[in-house]
């Protein structure tokens, strides 16, 4: 009798940590799902429930110049962005996780950085330096902002897969003949390069998504969707901009999924 | 893989030889002067509790890490310059290391690969190896597909594909269960026999340095303590620290008294004593006499003479095919005899019973009382 009370206690509370759960997700999810369905509105402006169900914003978001070169824009930041990052932050983890020097946590510390200092604060130091250098308001000022801003997510998920594989699988591969950089193209890299791809969606995400720094040193001409949205939304705000921020969610959850489907293969293999 | 068999003339030949070789971590001495000269194809183990430099020897034998000070010579090259990747050595580890991203075909072949030796000869040599080891149908497996004793042995055959004329073995065996150890020491062995490399073995397991080894090197506190076969070592140990490492020792504190052609007479608790001097100590010097288990035999103690102690027993652990005796003496020391089933039915010994025990003074070794 006693332990059947205390098994229907157990089920009331497990009932009740369900129930909050699945409150906690909505929470979470709603105001994505809002958007998302806002997009689809027939409406012309950001209204809930939308009145009917239209694809008009999507045409607007591609056919319109401004949202499609801003969105290219996005684009072109991004690509190389997450190129450099993954080879500098993947450079950068495997020089720390395999040296040993004086100022090792300083160079640490200072590659992470801008995942612990305020936005703010980067974007005025970055827009300060970019003015006086002629990186503001082109293409390769905001590439170079956005790599900074994304090597220490690159450095954090390969940091984490070099801890994992075996040095002294590097080891046996050198007293086996190969070179250093052998050993890391035929032993190192394709162990940790789940964590690379890994890496290079998240410098993809990130810099898709990056508002701060882009809104100090772009201009009208080189302008990323996300200032282009913002500036959008302080005047005639119209569900276009709910239509790029689904194709941002898509996006990043797209790359969510790629990251689960590469981790997973990795666990198969080792 | 073929015709490495090494003739008797060349077994004189040195092929490695480390020259007072020092490792520092700081202030402290990982290697602290290690000499030492491996013939070829011969089998030498390096014994010695954890963190007593064995390892850190093999991995600057390997380049794996830089002596501080000292010098690597194999076959007459200084190692030194040389990094890990073209020392030509082999190198099996603890934990086997091999590629998990690679099928075990793929992994022997690593090393030949490197050597840019291709097509049909390596694919030849990948199958002879796997023969040897005894895998020949496991080339496609991955490394987790396969047992510890089948990765170690994936592992062995790596190392040995490229003909290394030198085999570094990191305790190859010591995630391995004892009835699998004991048959992988074979192996090794037999695969030692019939390629005829130099073999550097690692391993703190004495057992397995017995069995396997030509010449044991016992390390302690980065320095080797004795270097010579297995029965010298275990015979003719020159420290405590050997005659307590390798085997089991009874250790009887004594001064010299006399020295009588190669032995030493001290004066002991226990009366007069003799033991072979080992140790080469000199009259008035503070000794124990170290005596193995299975040297001493219970007597008759009416007659006074050399080499006689008595004690209590106080346990009786039956071994199967013998039998150990824990004796507490008269100064409250602990002793220990081991006598085969055969003699111990001879008489029974109870927990309680006084006994006396015995031995040959040239059975027994004089060794300082420090270190």
């Amino acid at each position: 009798m006693i332990s059947g009370a205390r098994y229907g206690g157990e089920l009331f509370w497990s009932r009740l940590r369900a129930v909050i759960c699945i409150l906690a997700v909505l929470y979470l999810v709603a105001p994505l799902i809002i958007v998302l369905i806002i997009s689809f509105s027939s409406a012309p402006f950001l209204t809930f429930p939308p009145p009917g169900f239209s694809m008009q914003w999507y045409q607007n978001l591609f056919g319109d110049p401004t949202w499609f070169g801003s969105l290219l824009t996005s684009v072109k930041i991004l690509v190389p962005t997450a190129i450099i990052a993954t080879a500098i932050g993947t450079a950068a983890s495997y020089g720390l996780a395999r040296s040993n020097f004086i100022g090792k946590p300083l160079v640490t510390g200072f590659l992470m950085a801008p995942m612990v200092v305020p936005v703010i604060i980067v974007a005025i130091g970055v827009f300060g330096v970019f003015r006086k250098v002629g990186l503001f308001g082109n293409l390769s000022g905001l590439i170079i902002a956005h790599t900074v801003l994304t090597v220490p997510y690159v450095v954090a998920t390969v940091s984490a897969a070099l801890t994992v594989v075996d040095q002294r699988l590097e080891q046996a591969a050198m007293t086996l003949g190969a070179t250093p950089l052998v050993t890391f193209r035929r032993i190192t890299l394709p162990l940790i390069l789940p964590a690379i791809l890994s890496g290079l969606l998240f410098a993809m995400v990130i810099s898709f998504d990056e508002l701060v720094v882009s809104l100090f040193i772009s201009t009208p001409t080189v302008r990323p969707v996300t200032v282009q949205m913002w500036s959008n939304i302080r005047g005639a705000v119209d569900p276009t901009i709910a239509a790029v921020a689904t194709i941002i969610f898509l996006f990043s959850l797209l790359a969510l999924v790629a990251d689960i489907i590469a981790r997973k293969r990795t666990r198969l293999e080792s | 893989m073929h015709g490495i068999s090494m003739d008797k003339e060349s077994t004189t030949i040195a092929t490695l030889e480390l020259r007072d070789v020092r490792k520092l971590y700081g202030a402290t001495a990982a290697v602290d002067g290690v000499n030492l000269t491996l013939k070829r194809g011969e089998f030498l183990t390096f014994l010695g509790p954890s963190g007593s430099g064995k390892t850190t020897t093999l991995a600057m034998v390997a380049g794996l890490q830089t002596p501080t000070s000292g010098r690597i010579i194999l076959d007459g090259q200084p190692l030194d310059p040389l990094p890990p990747y073209r020392r030509n050595i082999g190198m099996v580890f603890q934990h086997y290391a091999l590629f998990p991203h690679m099928t075990v075909a793929k992994n022997i072949a690593f090393p030949l690969e490197m050597r840019k030796i291709d097509g049909e000869e390596r694919k030849r040599r990948v199958a002879e190896a796997l023969r040897l080891v005894g895998l020949p149908d496991f080339g496609d497996r991955f490394p987790n597909q396969l047992s510890g004793g089948q990765q170690q042995r994936v592992a062995l055959a790596r190392a040995m594909v490229f003909q290394p004329p030198l085999l570094l073995m990191d305790e190859p065996l010591g995630a391995l269960d004892k009835k699998l150890r004991e048959q992988m020491q074979l192996e090794i062995l037999r695969l030692h026999r019939d390629l005829g490399m130099s073999i550097l073995y690692v391993t703190h397991d004495q057992e397995e340095a017995l069995v396997m080894s030509d010449r044991i090197a016992v390390f302690n506190d980065g320095r080797i303590q004795q270097i010579g076969s297995a029965e010298e070592l275990y015979e003719r140990p020159i420290s405590r620290f050997v005659a307590g490492f390798l085997g089991e020792s009874n250790m009887i504190r004594g001064k010299v008294v006399a020295l009588d052609s190669g032995d030493c007479v001290l004066e002991s608790r226990h009366g007069r004593l003799r033991a072979f001097n080992t140790a080469k100590l000199k009259t008035g010097d503070q000794a124990v006499v170290a005596v193995r288990p299975e040297r001493l035999t219970i007597t008759d103690p009416s007659i006074e003479r050399e080499n006689l102690v008595k004690g209590r027993v106080v346990e009786v652990i039956y071994l199967g095919q013998s039998r150990k005796y824990v004796l507490k003496t008269e100064d409250n020391a602990e002793m220990t005899v081991l006598q085969q089933a055969q003699d111990a039915e001879k008489h029974s010994i109870n927990p309680g019973d006084e006994i006396c025990l015995e031995w040959r003074g040239r059975e027994s070794n004089a060794l300082a009382a420090e270190g």
